[in-house]
């Protein structure tokens, strides 16, 4: 878009669109770096760490796609965005995808023209209260000041709850999590809600995690993923099987320890064709052939992504729950390599 | 002889434009204009263009859809089944609350500050010079950060209210001060004429219309006894009987009595809510702009000779009256017009209302709305388009009054 140099900052929302036509993939392998949109900073998912280096379960899905492509995990920009920023984000090119516990819903979809590639995370809203408060139910929470990220699905989804029960609430909205966390330790509201997962995220980093509960209901479907530009299927091709190769990695046992071995070729083809000994799907996507292998190599499979950064063994804590393979019982589930 | 002959008639050439004088800033205007045209129809073009790229429009069908969220702060009747549109209303009175507030107190400290940083006092006025450098030297976000975080942080919770040996107490029983907001006694009328109280409301406010009136008429006798016989007919208890007498009557017939505030559930229920947003974004505000009132206070009263002064005093006036009838009367002259400046700062000003969680017509159109809708483009120009009435009206109204106050030539 030659075109919007001078007049960027006059119309951002309406240029937007403008640089949305076809070609991320090329623009990426020119800038030779990929700008990945994320949480401002929640533990576990996409946090800066003490040398300033971004980590987390939606920083893996990142750094994935930018060793597909770059050939190197590291090669990424990360532009921390609000749950109200994030999509103008994208819409505007600032960042070529979204990894940001970002709900797929069909407005989304649709309407504001995204393309949801996959799911990396199957979650559900939930809320957090002190545990001196003594509530056990979410239904009993009339007349609960309640905290929520504004721009979020959860806005919607605690409204329908509350009215669905036909009790009262008051919401506080807040723009970011760190002050919503502030806000809820200092008892200016009863409640935190949010997605289950970013709960226990968000109490993982509490002085006292042991004071506060989770409530059991879980008020919502919040189908998490990351998220391209509506338009331009080439890149979202890039980013759905980058995501799906991460998956079908765990599920076929090609781990971060053994992919040198299983790269040299095995006897399963799916795996071959996956690692490029077999057939020319790196090609098809505009690749070279060990884009898959150089994805896993990032940070391991979607399994191992999983266990370092929110899994059980973590402060965050998550067991995998409806996000275990389709195998043992879950809901993950990659189309074939074929 | 003398022949008279007309001055030859010359013929329009076009370098005329340029060379001419009578033509050339003509001409340059009329050049300006072309290209200042020409750039706002390419921008709107290359909007139109992108947008119709992205497969996107401008509609504003939006406004007529559920919203499907909730306000903590509604003046007007307002839930999650409500309308867009009725959510920017509710945020657009929520904005006008905060910037009328906002503008009374910043006056009312802005005027305060800037006459005592005059005193000759020399520890009230290093003070008042303190409170202007510091907040007006601070982004006024960063202020309603630190007031909002104070609040939150030093008040109790509700929760402190509870049990039979509360670590808090209510002040005198009906006033709570949380770090959700303060809770006062809501008055309201037993026997009133009407069943909605909003109308019973509009008779008290009728009676104190009568009461000025009849007031405004005793202090007009007053004068003209005064300037007929020279001596001022005492008006104090008359006048005061005339705003006190109606307003106890009407409240004794309408039965006038207090909701308190009580501990309910998670918080309180019942009385007046104050949110702790709106108390952090209205002071913060004030402050804040109050001390740039309070310079143009300062300069409008050193505007004043020193003169007036001294020739005030040498008619025996004593400073109090020096000031009140001699200066601020001229120095409003001077500072009415740089006050509606930070008239305007002020509604703009607090459209920030959304750091502290204020539901003001930014963070419901302008925020929840166009996140929800992704109309981004129809949701800011709506925004623009408030934002400029609000501010032409305060300027119109403060014009007017402007024009009410100053120097009258005859």
């Amino acid at each position: 878009m030659k075109k919007s140099v001078i007049l960027g900052a006059l119309t951002v929302a309406g240029l937007a669109a403008g640089a949305a036509a076809a070609g991320t993939l090329d623009d990426v392998k020119a800038r030779g770096k990929l700008n990945c949109g994320v949480t401002t900073g929640l533990v576990g998912f996409a946090a800066p760490d003490a040398n300033g280096n971004w980590d987390g379960f939606d920083v893996g899905v990142c750094r994935a796609v930018a060793a597909a492509v770059l050939g190197d995990p590291n090669a990424v920009e990360f532009v921390p965005t609000t749950g109200k920023t994030r999509f103008t984000a994208l819409a505007s090119g600032e960042i070529d995808m979204l990894a940001r516990n970002t709900t797929w819903t069909f407005s989304r979809d649709v309407d504001l023209k995204f393309e949801f590639v996959g799911v990396n995370y199957y979650d559900g809203q939930g809320f957090m209260i002190p545990k001196e408060l003594g509530v056990s139910s979410a239904k009993e929470l009339d007349g609960a000041t309640v905290c929520i990220q504004t721009g979020t699905t959860t806005e919607l989804n605690l409204a329908d709850f509350f009215r669905a029960n036909n009790i009262s609430y008051e919401p506080v909205p807040i723009e970011t999590n760190a002050e919503a966390q502030q806000q809820f330790l200092a008892g200016a509201c009863d409640v935190y809600t949010t997605d289950a997962s970013g709960l226990a995220a968000t109490r993982a980093t509490f002085e006292n995690p042991g004071d506060y509960a989770v409530l059991p209901e879980i008020i919502s479907k919040e189908p998490l993923g990351p998220l391209v530009r509506h338009g331009d299927n080439e890149w979202g091709d890039v980013v759905r099987w980058t995501l799906n190769a991460l998956i079908a990695s765990e599920e076929l046992g090609v781990t971060s320890a053994n992919l040198e071995e299983m790269a040299k070729g095995t006897s399963n083809p799916e795996i071959n064709r996956m690692m490029g000994t077999e057939g020319s799907l790196g090609e098809m996507l505009g690749l070279d052939a060990d884009w898959a292998k150089r994805a896993i190599a990032a940070g391991g499979n979607y399994g191992e992504l999983f266990a370092k950064n929110i899994g059980e063994e973590t402060p965050v804590g998550l067991a995998r729950g409806l996000n275990a393979q389709w195998k043992n019982g879950g809901l993950l589930y990659s189309p074939p390599f074929r | 002889m003398t022949i008279l002959t007309d001055p030859p008639k010359e013929s329009f050439r076009l370098s005329m434009l340029i060379y001419d004088t009578r033509y050339r800033s003509l001409t340059f205007q009329a050049i300006t204009a072309a290209v200042l045209a020409l750039c706002i129809w390419y921008l709107g073009n290359n909007l139109i263009q992108n947008l119709r790229a992205a497969g996107l429009n401008i509609a504003f069908d939006f406004l007529g859809d559920p919203s499907g969220y909730d306000i903590n702060q509604r003046l007007v009747e307002y839930d999650s089944q409500s309308t867009h549109a009725r959510a920017a209303l509710v945020g657009l009175l929520n904005t006008v609350l905060v910037a009328f507030l906002a503008c009374v107190t910043a006056t009312v400290f802005g005027v305060i500050a800037g006459v005592l940083r005059l005193s000759n006092n020399w520890l009230v006025s290093k003070l008042m010079a303190a409170y202007v450098e510091i907040f007006r030297n601070i982004p006024v976000l960063i202020w309603i950060i630190i007031i909002f975080t104070i609040m939150t942080a030093v008040l109790p919770g509700p929760r402190a209210f509870r049990g039979d040996d509360p670590a808090s107490s209510m002040l005198f029983g009906s006033f709570a001060f949380t770090n959700r907001g303060i809770y006062t006694p809501m008055p309201w009328f037993e026997s009133g004429f009407f069943a909605s109280a909003s109308l019973n409301w509009l008779v008290v406010l009728a009676g104190l219309v009568v009461s000025w009136i009849v007031s405004r008429r005793i202090t007009a006798w007053a004068t003209a006894k005064q300037e007929a016989t020279g001596v001022r007919p005492k008006t104090m208890l008359p006048v005061l009987a005339v705003w006190l007498v109606p307003f106890l009557v009407l409240m004794l017939v309408m039965g006038l009595t207090w909701e308190i505030p009580a501990l309910k559930g998670f918080n309180f229920q019942g009385g007046i809510k104050i949110g702790g947003p709106l108390i952090a974004l209205w002071f913060a505000l004030s402050i804040y702009t109050g001390a740039f009132i309070a310079e143009n206070v300062r300069a409008g009263i050193q505007a004043i000779s020193k003169g007036q002064t001294e020739a005030a005093a040498a008619l025996g006036l004593r400073p109090r009256r020096v000031m009140n009838l001699v200066v601020l009367p001229q120095a409003l002259r001077v500072i009415i017009p740089p006050l509606i400046s930070q008239y305007l700062n002020i509604t703009k000003n607090s459209s920030l209302a959304i750091a502290v969680g204020y539901a003001d017509i930014t963070a419901t159109l302008g925020g929840i709305t166009l996140n929800q809708t992704g109309r981004a483009i129809e949701s800011v120009l709506l925004l623009m388009l408030f934002y400029l009435t609000a501010s032409l009206l305060i300027s119109f109204g403060m014009n007017l009054y402007n024009a009410s106050v100053k120097l009258k030539e005859r």
